[in-house]
């Protein structure tokens, strides 16, 4: 623990004086604002997570930028963030006063090919990449005590709450999928819904995002209503997946599969679990300055969210409020964004046809 | 408890948290008053502030305004019979008649001290029930939460006015509606029309104020004098105070009801008015004058619309699941906070929710003692000539409705359904049933879906539904009762209407529109497809049987409708405004909105309300400048226009 806080002591430090550096260049180019306002685009309504999690960023960020811009969080929804993101990429120009914060939900249709995403992501230029994480957990009836019991769940028919097959949601249907379970999916039950869905008793099995987890799952598993099974788990720099920091008692999905069944997971299936699952939790929400932004303004942006992510005080709120992950920043940011939206297309076509073939979900040629 | 209770009493009064409440409470009475924005738009606005407040003044601000929206809309709904918010839209169908008769004053003051009740019996079921709350809100599972949205279509029986199956067909137009985007279950893209916009479904805003505001404002240009037909707000401030004491039975049995629906994770608060006061129609024994003025139909949905915030928070509190689209927001606030709303904070932090309940207590006696204060300079209003009050209307509405979604399909949408709703007025169509539908479809196919498929058709044995089944048929019975025939919405008299081939028309074009949901929903698969297209296939058979009536029937029928043929000649012709309209529409979308609305300004003043020159000025710049400092205060965006698209325009005319 010593050694960690240490280590990121010095890291800040180097990450300050580096930044001290740089920026005597930056303030005499054109990367100071002050005096000036930068619009935090997020496509999706007020208060919603990716709302939420924007406006948590927003006052630290306007401290850090050069010359201590107002930062506006500005909500653009629709589409399920599509139409916002559209938009953003039609309008914003790349003078580092817009910039775009965007979530696993923007990301899932692009890598379906959905009609109507207009942006092309990879042209985009990620600065700061917030990872999240998920826990499956089922009702204690079903008898299973832990990861190692998944076996006994086989054949047993679970109901489960779910947003939308082409959702976000598609991760733990997949991820079911893969791990043999019988589970039918009910659509049309956004994660809150579908949590009171399982509280009820109408659904069996079901996932939480890490902090709906911690807030609402947790005391339900003190009161013996519920039994967590596994998380997403967390990409190291290996581009491997490791146990959840925020749930380091859980395994993570390829461990659980392990225990239950004695072997690795692999196949066709399990790749394309990798991909969305990075895609829609390990990466999922990046910020983005627009195509075309000259590097300086692009290295401002990386060096303030950098000295962001090391503040104390940052570290200290985004404990509770973004659970306990490491927020990638520059290099580390495009790589994330590199593994998420770097689909092999075999896995890609894999599951549209798996998606065609459980829940009749057509699919425009493009 | 009675000591946590207590102390957060003295949290609340002491310091600056009482300062941020009244600052709460005058932002949410001015979006309240503001027609089209409401409990959600100043929600949005002020969650940017909260962030780094403490703890106490933040909830103190958002409670503030939580509490009296509901309380400030009233004024528009009962002066310009205009929803204030979607809250109060009941109100306006007995409130504005109570308003023109000179009896605004007896209308608003029954409204407020109602009001005042509603809100402190919610903030006292909030106090009683959070604690205990959470074994019944487990009990609704979805087959109870979809017969609670068939209790609520019920209501249609009572207030289709004199012609129940007109008032049937409105109400599956307002459902068709309310299913337009994509299903909830599949994501199909159902009836959007070939058309991006429609996709996300319309918002509650543009179809609330389309179908009742922009028919009411057109409907007064035509007759252009002021609102009010006798001059004065008339003396009835105690009178409406005597009304509301005598009738509380009314209040408390419709603040329960407000309670409830605001509880049910899912309905939707908005539906709570409509509740409240179809179902006070319902029990009444004299309905004779319902939709005319009865004070009755003012007490009911306003006691009910504010006891919904106290409900509301239940689940938001509980469950970290809101209850309504403002606590949807005010969720959002506290995790900004960093509270955590879920069953810990009740367990852990009862302090907080006390101080949640004291303010929206407290708040709600402010907000309506404020509006008794300002009610006599807001009231003026109603005495001015109408063409200088239009132009204000419609810039409200037109910019209230383009932050729905900040597409200019909310504006192309306000205009479309604002003139179905000025045809369904002038044929005797009602519009509250529309209304009703349209809040309850996505509410009643979401849940018809989840509980047959979590349950299978077992659903329809569980206890829960056959009770709020018997419920739902004992409200139609005492509907039914006396013959259906209160004249709620649409006054005036049918019957002897000699030319009816404009009816007709109308009524033709809603079969097309019926047969067209019909041929779009075929495409779709059974998930996306089912509840919808039962309602579009019954609707155009419905649609089949009124033209056959129209076409064939006697001229005493019911059916048979058409304000046009008994207006007096010297009224403009309505076409006209509505070119008013679109002269408006075509001006933004050449040069941007705050350039348009000011051309329309001056063009409008000029030769509608013949307006001196000085004068026309003086008003344009005064639209302008409002519209700037909206802009400016809470950073929002207007509808921008090819010129904007053109050249980099300086604010605010971007």
């Amino acid at each position: 623990m010593r050694n960690r806080a240490l280590r990121s002591l010095g890291a800040a430090v180097i990450g300050v004086a580096l930044a001290a550096v740089a920026l005597a260049p930056a303030q005499a180019g054109a990367a100071d604002f002050q005096g000036k306002t930068v619009e935090f685009v997020v496509p999706f309504p007020t208060a919603g997570g990716s709302d939420v999690w924007a406006r948590f960023f927003a006052p630290f960020l306007a401290e850090e930028l050069p010359g201590k811009p107002t930062v506006v969080v500005k909500n653009a929804p629709g589409g399920g963030s599509i139409t916002g993101t559209n938009q953003y990429v039609q309008r914003a120009r790349p003078d580092g006063l817009s910039i775009l914060g965007t979530s696993g939900s923007t990301q899932l249709p692009y890598l379906l090919d959905d009609a109507r995403v207009r942006y092309e992501l990879k042209e985009l230029v990620p600065v700061l990449v917030s990872p999240t994480g998920g826990v499956v957990y089922v009702n204690p009836e079903l008898g299973a005590k832990d990861a190692r019991d998944i076996g006994k769940l086989r054949g047993r028919k679970m109901k489960y709450g779910s947003q939308g097959p082409t959702s976000l949601d598609l991760v733990p249907v997949l991820a079911f999928e893969i791990m043999g379970l019988d589970v039918d999916p009910v659509f049309g039950l956004a994660r809150g819904p579908a949590r009171l869905a399982y509280e009820r008793g109408e659904s069996l099995i079901d996932y939480q995002t890490s902090s709906a987890y911690l807030r609402n799952v947790v005391p339900l598993i003190k009161a013996g209503k519920a039994v967590p099974l596994f998380s997403w788990g967390v990409l190291n720099d290996k581009g491997e997946f490791t146990r959840d920091p925020t749930f380091p008692d859980l395994p993570h999905f390829a461990e659980a599969y392990e225990m239950a069944y004695g072997k690795k997971p692999s196949g066709t299936a399990y790749e394309a679990y990798k991909a969305f699952v990075v895609a829609g939790f390990a990466a999922q929400k990046p910020i983005f300055l627009p195509k075309g932004t000259p590097q300086d303004v692009v290295d401002t942006y990386v060096k303030a969210l950098d000295r962001v992510v090391k503040r104390p005080d940052f570290k200290e709120k985004a404990g509770k409020e973004l659970g306990d992950y490491e927020q990638a920043v520059g290099p580390a940011a495009r790589q994330a964004m590199r593994v998420a939206l770097g689909i092999d297309p075999e896995a890609k076509a894999w599951v549209k046809d798996w998606l065609t073939r459980r829940f009749q979900v057509k699919f425009d040629k493009k | 408890m009675l000591d946590v209770i207590g102390s957060a009493l003295v949290n609340v009064l002491s310091g600056t948290h009482l300062l941020y409440m009244l600052l709460g409470v005058a932002v949410g009475l001015l979006v309240g008053i503001l027609p089209g924005l409401g409990g959600i738009a100043g929600m949005s606005i002020l969650l940017p502030f909260i962030y780094g407040m403490d703890t106490i003044s933040a909830l103190a601000l958002l409670i503030g305004l939580l509490a009296v929206v509901p309380t400030g809309d009233t004024f528009t709904s009962v002066l310009m019979g205009i929803p204030g918010s979607a809250a109060s839209q009941a109100t306006i169908l007995d409130g504005f008649p109570m308003a023109k008769r000179g009896e605004a004053a007896r209308a608003l003051s029954a409204a407020f001290f109602s009001s005042m009740l509603g809100g402190i019996f919610g903030a006292v079921v909030l106090t009683a029930f959070v604690v205990v709350a959470r074994p019944v809100i487990l009990a609704f599972s979805s087959a109870e939460l979809f017969m609670l949205t068939v209790l609520g279509l019920a209501m249609v029986g009572v207030l289709s006015g004199s012609s129940f199956v007109k008032g049937l067909l409105s109400c599956a137009l307002g459902l068709l509606l309310g299913f337009v985007g994509a299903a909830p279950a599949t994501g199909e893209w159902r009836l959007v029309l070939g058309m991006d916009y429609l996709v996300d479904g319309l918002p509650l805003v543009v179809v609330a104020l389309g179908i009742f505001a922009i028919p009411e404002i057109i409907d007064l240009m035509r007759r252009n004098r002021a609102i009010a037909e006798a001059a004065s707000l008339g003396r009835g401030w105690l009178q409406g105070i005597r009304d509301t004491l005598r009738e509380w039975a009314i209040v408390l049995r419709c603040s329960g009801i407000g309670c409830l629906i605001g509880a049910m994770p899912g309905l939707g608060g908005s539906v709570a008015d409509w509740m409240a006061y179809g179902h006070t129609v319902q029990l009444a024994k004299d309905k004779s004058q319902f939709g005319r003025g009865d004070v009755r139909g003012v007490l009911a949905p306003e006691s009910a619309n504010n006891a919904v915030a106290g409900g509301a928070l239940v689940p938001t509190l509980l469950f970290g699941i809101p209850g309504s689209g403002s606590t949807a927001i005010f969720l959002g606030g506290l995790v900004l906070l960093g509270i955590q709303p879920g069953i810990m904070l009740v367990e852990t932090q009862l302090d907080l929710v006390y101080t949640i309940i004291w303010t929206l207590a407290i708040a709600n006696v402010i907000g309506a003692g404020l509006c008794v204060a300002v009610s006599p300079f807001v009231a003026r209003l109603t005495t001015l000539p109408y063409a200088y009050v239009a132009p204000f209307m419609l810039m409200i509405i037109f910019f209230a409705a383009y932050q729905a979604t900040s597409d200019w399909g909310d504006i192309l949408a306000l205009i479309a359904i604002g003139v179905l709703g000025l045809y369904m007025r002038r044929f005797g169509w009602p519009r509250p049933p529309l209304i009703i539908g349209f809040v309850l479809a996505e509410g009643a196919e979401n849940y018809l879906y989840q509980a047959i498929q979590f349950q299978g058709w077992a659903w329809l044995w569980r206890p829960g539904v056959l009770i709020i089944a018997a419920v739902t048929l004992v409200s139609l019975w005492a509907g039914s009762r006396y013959g259906g025939g209160s004249t709620v919405d649409e006054g005036g008299a049918s019957g002897r209407v000699r030319d009816r081939r404009a009816q007709l028309l109308f009524t033709v074009f809603m079969m097309a529109t019926f047969a067209y949901a019909i041929v779009d929903l075929l495409r779709w698969s059974f998930l996306a497809k089912g509840l919808p297209l039962a309602v579009a296939a019954l609707a155009f058979a419905g649609a089949l049987l009124a033209a056959g009536v129209i076409l064939r029937g006697a001229p005493t029928n019911a059916l048979i409708f058409d304000t046009e043929a008994e207006a007096p000649r010297n009224m403009a012709s309505a076409a006209r405004y509505v070119g008013w309209l679109a002269a408006l529409l075509a001006a933004s979308a050449l040069l941007g909105f705050v350039i348009g609305l000011a051309l329309f300004f001056a063009a409008f003043l000029h030769f509608e309300a013949r307006a001196p020159a000085w004068r026309n000025a003086l008003l344009t710049a005064s639209a302008v400048l409002f519209l700037a400092g909206m802009s400016h205060v809470f950073v929002l965006d207007f509808p921008r226009g090819l010129l904007q698209q053109v050249v980099e325009m300086p604010w605010p005319f971007r």
